[in-house]
């Protein structure tokens, strides 16, 4: 029988592709042309300025995390635009589709557009950003010359892009998951969702996910065992403490995710009986695993943020951060507690009263340290000399609406109350309120703060203020009204309602808040342009514009590739800072220095978790194979090979180091 | 003269202890990445847990397990772990040959493991008892076959280590690799145990 199984499904090479999986209607036609223009045209400006070699040379093959921080980033913002294109779809179905009109969507095409947005936002938007900051950052403030592990490094962001690119590729051939951003059994299981869609999900996050896994497991490693002499984990800027902890998280949650994904995969391609209403298998065990992994996901995003709004409140109020060791611990009692809560998504499931009342007051505890820290960032700023600039408008922001967003979340930990707002929109409300100011604003305000450290140039103050402005208002304008509709009974994942509710203004007025939220992302786009415009003029920044007190304002700009010329010497916190205050001159005798060779293997790797991915998705057998082949002989080709790093000797070090200078001093 | 040669000795020092520390740091790396594995096979066991019971009108562990093959799996598997310990200590002692001798006899036990388990999961696949039957085997091949599956991996990278080590002698690379793969083959070794016991013992004393 299972031969048999097997037997037809290999009968046709394609599996189940065919040119009817070509989008039809005009709004998935016209995304998917523009998707598609997007690679194209880029390939076209390549070969047109004979750019591939460079390209090739410069990007594709790199192990410095500099490089791959700033290649991390690029996609998160790429596909940020293609989650806000979702973002305009959805307020723009929901203003309109009330009583006779039914908006611009089909019910399953909406559905599939609210799925891509969370799970783009997530996985590709708020992680990509993630990642790009902490590989450029954490190696400057630990005082390393590279990461512990560069090739796993670099494959994970390959793993990442293999991903993404899958996810978009559902947009050109095929069609997206349109059962939420967590994909829920039974709707998920193949009886209910027959289409490729949940496969393209499942396969996405899966490879994603094992590229978020190895970076976890790379950056652990660098912060515990790259630190230069003197940097004792109590003296590490706060921004890798906060990393440390994020990471660990990903080490201990990211198997999880895995093993639920494969689990239902297994069902949707095997006949497994995990997650399915008959046969004895338990869907509410894939809520539970999906949770186990989910809401510490939630702290994993927003830790490194803490971290930079740490940075950003010492930086900008020229004061050493309060409470120092406080924020280490509440890092950890996060890390910790984080673990312990992931029953409060779904107090409805029935566990009874008492699992209930336990995940309710450890929700009500998390709040705690997360309080901790929001005072330590205000005490910091009081009384601090502050520099207005726009990395402190989001800090600002992120205080107050943080403030709003938690309390919200501590009303739900409330389980009766949980059960009159599950899956409503006052929940939609309280978790963007949380990962918009806690998550984007902190990566706005870290990108505004760090990028003159990699380009030379600040980026333009009054477009980065009226950017400011635009979302903040625009997204109170989106969020609050979406806290009034909770109440008033709407739930989430809504493509119609009935005119009688007396709902459709409140969804004018998210609508015209996601207006601002253009003007927002286009002041910023502005920005980027202007200031590249302008870079020579006012915005030229020197190697410290800030008045930094951190490590990685101590380096020239741009960086070296070797980061540090001659290891520092750390003796505090706040290394730099203390430094500036000495005359010291470094005379030490320069050291030979080993970097790792440029490799197109993690590329390679990568392109043969995508072939799989593709082929699972649409059961071409003997591609699979294929591509778990690639991915096999690349690292297998890898390990072979003995020489992976080069030397530059101390006197091109020393050479190299003066030139610098020279250039610093002219 | 002899204080360039001294510092030629502090730096030639230094340089070693640089090497050390940067193999300390791929181990622990390692150490960490099997931790991950650890969480991987936690959350399997846990969904097995959950599902042991729900046979759905199928066979239950009880029916269907011989204790005495498992038995044959397991002495296979920990001898196994024996040999590859062997094997490292011959890799310590520089003795090539038969570093790769014992990481033969490694290779073979772990294939006997393999082909056993394979024989009994296809013999509950012939009987109309596969992954398709019901809850608990759900849960029954996937824990069994994830280790299935890290045993294989170990194999082939026993298979690639095995000519690593036949055309490059036993250097500071090969042997930190061999470090790692038999800590890799004892951790294989340990999920074993707890899949002996948990779905094996449990499940043939649960009638």
């Amino acid at each position: 029988m299972m031969i048999h199984h097997l037997s037809t499904t290999f009968g046709s090479l394609l599996g189940r592709l065919s040119l009817k999986w070509l989008p039809h209607d005009p709004i998935t036609a016209f995304g998917a042309i523009l998707l598609a223009a997007v690679p194209i045209g880029a390939a076209l400006l390549i070969t047109y300025t004979k750019r591939w070699r460079w390209l090739y040379r410069e990007w594709l093959t790199t192990q410095d995390p500099k490089r791959i921080g700033i290649m991390y980033i690029i996609v998160a913002i790429l596909m940020g635009l293609r989650g806000l294109a979702d973002v305009i779809l959805i307020r723009t179905q929901q203003a309109l589709s009330s009583g006779s009109n039914h908006g611009i969507l089909t019910a399953s095409h909406f559905q599939q557009i609210i799925s891509a947005h969370g799970t783009i936002m997530i996985f590709f938007v708020a992680m990509g950003l993630m990642f790009g900051i902490i590989n450029l950052i954490v190696p400057l403030q630990i005082g390393a010359r590279d990461v512990a592990f560069p090739f796993l490094n670099a494959t994970g962001f390959w793993l990442f892009f293999a991903g993404m690119a899958l996810i978009n590729v559902s947009l050109i051939i095929g069609d997206f998951s349109a059962t939420g951003w967590l994909a829920y059994p039974p709707l998920s299981e193949l009886k209910y969702s027959p289409t490729v869609g949940v496969d393209y999900w499942i396969w996405s996050l899966e490879i994603a996910g094992i590229g978020s896994l190895l970076a976890g497991i790379n950056f652990v490693v660098t912060i515990i065992k790259k630190r230069v002499k003197g940097m004792s984990l109590m003296k590490m800027p706060l921004f890798c403490w906060s990393v440390l902890g994020s990471m660990s998280l990903v080490i201990f949650a990211f198997p999880i995710l895995t093993v639920t994904l494969t689990l239902l995969a297994l069902d949707r391609t095997i006949g497994t009986h995990f997650f399915t209403a008959g046969y004895g298998g338990n869907m509410m065990m894939y809520v539970n695993l999906i949770w186990a992994w989910g809401h510490p996901e939630v702290y994993i995003l927003v830790l490194p943020a803490f971290g930079i709004y740490s940075e950003v409140a010492a930086v900008f109020s020229r004061k050493k951060l309060f409470g120092y060791a406080s924020m280490v611990w509440a890092i950890w009692a996060i890390v910790i507690l984080s673990f312990i809560v992931w029953l409060h998504h779904f107090f409805t499931m029935g566990a009874g009263s008492d699992v209930n009342a336990f995940f309710g007051i450890m929700t009500m505890i998390i709040a705690v340290p997360t309080g901790v820290k929001l005072f330590n960032w205000l005490f910091t700023m009081y009384k601090g000399k502050l520099n207005m600039k726009t990395p402190l408008y989001w800090l600002i922001a992120f205080v107050v609406v943080f403030t709003i967003g938690g309390m919200a979340g501590v009303l739900m930990a409330v389980p009766p109350v949980d059960f009159q707002l599950h899956n409503s929109l006052f929940l939609v409300a309280h978790f963007h309120m949380m990962i918009v100011s806690g998550v984007l604003f902190g990566y706005f305000a870290g990108i505004t703060y760090w990028y003159p450290k990699f380009l030379g140039f600040k980026l333009n103050e009054r477009l980065g203020r009226y950017a400011f402005w635009s979302w903040l208002v625009g997204f109170l304008l989106a969020f609050v009204p979406l806290y009034i509709l909770g109440f008033m009974g709407a739930t989430r994942r809504l493509d119609h309602y009935s005119s009688s509710l007396g709902w459709q203004p409140l969804f004018v007025v998210a609508a015209i808040g996601v207006v601002f939220i253009i003007a927002g992302v286009i002041f910023q786009i502005l920005q980027l342009i202007v200031s590249i415009w302008q870079r020579n003029g006012e915005l030229k920044a020197g190697h410290d514009p800030w008045d930094g007190r951190t490590l990685e304002w101590s380096l020239p700009t741009p960086i070296p590739v070797y980061n540090f010329a001659r290891l520092p010497e750390v003796s505090t916190r706040d290394a730099y800072w203390e430094a500036k205050k000495t005359n010291y001159i470094d005379d030490r005798p320069y050291e030979p220095i080993l970097i790792p060779k440029n490799s197109p293997l993690g590329l390679v790797i990568a392109a043969g978790a995508f072939i799989f991915g593709f082929a699972v998705v649409w059961h071409i057998w003997w591609l699979a194979v294929l591509g778990l082949a690639v991915s096999i002989f690349g690292l297998i080709y890898r390990s072979m090979d003995e020489h992976t790093e080069y030397k530059l000797s101390a006197a091109e070090v020393k050479q190299m180091d003066q030139m610098r200078f020279q250039e610093i001093k002219s | 003269m002899s204080s360039i040669s001294q510092n030629a000795e502090v730096a030639r020092a230094d340089r070693l202890i640089e090497r050390h520390e940067k193999d300390n740091t791929t181990i622990f790396g390692f150490w960490v990445y099997l931790m991950t594995d650890c969480v991987l096979f936690a959350s399997l066991f846990a969904t097995f847990a959950v599902l042991r019971n729900n046979t759905f009108g199928g066979p239950s562990g009880a029916t269907l397990f011989s204790l005495p093959y498992v038995l044959v799996e397991t002495l296979s598997l920990l001898t196994s772990s024996f040999t590859c310990g062997l094997a490292l200590v011959s890799a310590q002692a520089r003795r090539k040959t038969q570093t790769i001798i014992w990481f033969i006899i490694t290779f073979a036990l772990g294939l006997t493991f393999l082909s056993l388990e394979l024989s009994e999961f296809h013999k509950f696949v012939v009987m109309g008892d596969s992954w398709r039957r019901s809850g608990f085997l759900s849960a029954y091949f996937t824990l069994v076959g994830t280790h299935g599956l890290h045993i294989s991996i170990g194999l082939l990278w026993m298979a690639v280590m095995i000519v690593f080590i036949y055309k490059r002698g036993i250097n500071k690379l090969t042997m930190k690799r061999i470090r790692m793969l038999s800590m890799f083959w004892h951790f294989l070794d340990v999920v074993w145990i707890f899949i002996f016991t948990i779905v094996y013992l449990f499940g043939a004393l649960h009638a």
